[in-house]
């Protein structure tokens, strides 16, 4: 893979401090074409990769190439294109199962979304295993998609719904977490990684005394698989849900991995082609793991896709995309601090936070700020970002959010800051 | 680009954002509801007293953007002292209005024309509307004798 890094700039001559950890100038116009996009007039300044990140050329052309010359149905055809397709998909797999730290691939699940591996999760190891008056234990900052299947689950069987506090920078506070994981515990599902605040919480704290109780745990890696480096055997985690098509990959494709003992006496939740190995008229036995989960034609193009985007993440090195993130992270941190206007959400130290930032102006809406934002070329998030008890703990109703990768620069962040500053001067005549 | 972001955020709106009509308490309302945008987390509540049919007094207290800020205060402006059927007049061609859709009206909406520049915005359409339907609901509900807990604009 083509992503040379610059080690440093400084001969530039250019006052600003220069990256010294990301892809360099060349690699991103190269790699990631929807970044030369002009918008409303302006050079395209993405910060919403913790929406869904953007896609580089390899993963574009991938896409391409599958369906212009390997098109076919996975796991049922005896012909080439039909073996071709199998073997990419496959293959896609055991890409994965090393990229999370060496599992096997029997572990690794196709889903839609991060999403539907947790509803997976939920629903058909929930379902089997939490009895009224166990306890389900999640954060007070889980995403929507992390809160909503645990509340129904709870509700369906009488569980009680217990949650982890946060702090008023953002962090969990586990003084009390032996207590609220107590021996009624059957499982802690948390994010590794705040969507909205950034926190990167102590997984393997939680995970060591959920398993003290004997409860599972499952993370929701939506965003730190994508921005950490993340071991799934060295964290002992039971699940592990995330998207592709936020680290690089196409929609569409999402991750499960559960540990095999837990997925063989697991219900598929989905009945149906592809997940069978006998049917009968009056029976039928299941296909083995990791198919037994997937019924159905399954996401072949996105699947296909998601490998050089794998490819792209390890060559550029997970521990220099956290680096090149804890950098860009500190300079916004630095720059948006000498606004006065604008309050930070979230820990305030880069080591505990991911290259997420939730920020509010104390005079402007997030919505209007947004759309100023992007008149002026620069793409955030406004709103609620599928956390609305979040919001209600923080005491706002919305926030606007810039978020990093690995194809950001300090430039995109100083357009951002300068843009914060314009926008005071086009409402409120500041 | 710029200038349809300054056509929708026209000197009038801005100027309702910054001091919005109708912000005050009701104690005791004939009719009330709130009504929730589940998009960006705006809310906005909405209290009247009628005097049979017309409506005596308005409060409209909106948490939000501009827009949806600036659409509640003219709300609560143009509607002051107009009957509930007027109301719902009123509220059919300001929402053909904001989406951009024709209506045939001998209407003088006032302040409200300046809501027009948000059709080019689809998402901020509900922003716009949020007040509107808020108070839509209420007297709906009203009409088949019942009343609303909430509204929301999904
Ligand atoms: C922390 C977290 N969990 C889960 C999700 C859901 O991801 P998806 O929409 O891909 O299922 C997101 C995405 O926004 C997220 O940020």
């Amino acid at each position: 893979m083509r992503t040379g890094f610059v080690s440093s700039d400084l001969a530039s001559g250019d006052a600003r401090v220069p990256d010294h950890t990301g892809l360099s100038k060349e690699a991103i116009n190269r790699d990631f074409p929807i970044l030369s996009r002009k918008i409303n007039g302006k050079r395209l300044v993405y910060l919403d990769s913790a929406a869904t990140t953007q896609k580089p050329q390899c993963v574009i052309d991938r896409i391409e190439s599958y369906y212009a010359s390997q098109n076919a149905n996975v796991h049922r055809g005896l012909h080439t294109l039909a073996e071709e397709a199998t073997s990419a998909f496959e293959a896609t797999r055991d890409k994965i199962a090393s990229f999370i730290g060496g599992v096997r691939r029997e572990e690794i699940i196709y889903t839609r979304n991060a999403t539907e591996a947790i509803n997976l999760v939920a629903q058909s190891w929930g379902r089997k295993h939490i009895r009224e008056n166990d306890r389900i234990v999640i954060t007070r900052m889980e995403h929507h998609a992390n809160l909503v299947p645990w509340l129904v689950l709870a509700e369906e069987t009488g569980a009680e719904l217990e949650y982890i506090p946060v702090d008023s920078q953002g962090r969990l506070i586990l003084d009390n977490i032996s207590n609220i994981i107590d021996s009624r515990t059957k499982i802690v599902a948390l994010t590794q990684m705040s969507n909205v605040l950034g926190t990167i919480n102590p997984v393997d704290e939680i995970i060591e005394v959920a398993h003290r109780r004997n409860a599972m745990v499952l993370i929701d890696g939506a965003q730190s698989v994508p921005h950490l480096p993340v071991d799934v055997k060295a964290l002992d985690v039971d699940f592990m849900a995330f998207s592709a098509h936020k680290m690089l990959g196409p929609t569409g494709i999402g991750i499960l991995y559960g540990r095999e003992s837990l997925l063989d006496r697991m219900e598929p939740l989905i009945y149906g082609g592809e997940m069978i190995s006998e049917v009968r008229y009056d029976s039928a036995d299941w296909a083995e793991l990791p198919w037994k989960f997937e019924a159905g034609t399954p996401n072949i193009a996105g699947a296909i896709g998601f490998a050089p985007a794998l490819d792209y993440l390890n060559s550029t090195g997970m521990d220099k995309i956290r680096e090149h993130e804890i950098e860009l992270t500190e300079h916004a941190l630095d720059r948006l601090a000498g606004l006065k206007f604008i309050r930070i959400y979230g820990p305030t130290s880069s080591e505990q936070r991911g290259g997420i930032i939730s920020f509010v102006d104390s005079e402007i809406h997030p919505h209007d700020l947004a759309q100023f934002l992007d008149a002026s070329g620069i793409a955030v998030r406004a709103g609620h970002h599928c956390a609305q008890p979040l919001m209600g703990l923080l005491g706002v109703n919305s926030t606007a959010r810039a978020s990093f990768y690995i194809y950001n620069t300090k430039d995109d962040i100083d357009e951002l800051v300068s843009a914060l500053r314009d926008a005071r001067r086009y409402f409120i005549n500041d | 680009m710029t200038e349809q972001l300054d056509d929708m955020y026209r000197d009038i709106i801005m100027e309702h954002y910054r001091y919005p009509r109708g912000h005050k308490e009701i104690s005791e309302p004939d009719l009330a509801n709130q009504g929730h945008n589940p998009v960006c987390g705006d809310v906005t509540e909405i209290k009247l007293t009628l005097d049979g049919d017309r409506i005596e007094d308005i409060s409209v207290n909106c948490v939000g953007c501009a827009i949806s800020v600036a659409s509640g205060s003219m709300l609560a402006d143009m509607i002051e002292g107009k009957t509930i059927s007027d109301v719902r007049k009123i509220a059919e061609v300001v929402r053909a209005l904001i989406k951009g859709e024709e209506i045939d009206t001998d209407l003088d909406l006032g302040d409200l024309e300046a809501l027009e520049g948000v059709r080019n915005f689809p998402v901020r359409i509900k922003c716009a509307l949020l007040s509107w339907t808020t108070l839509v609901d209420a007297i709906e509900a009203r009409e088949v004798g019942q009343t609303v807990e909430a509204s929301t604009t999904e």
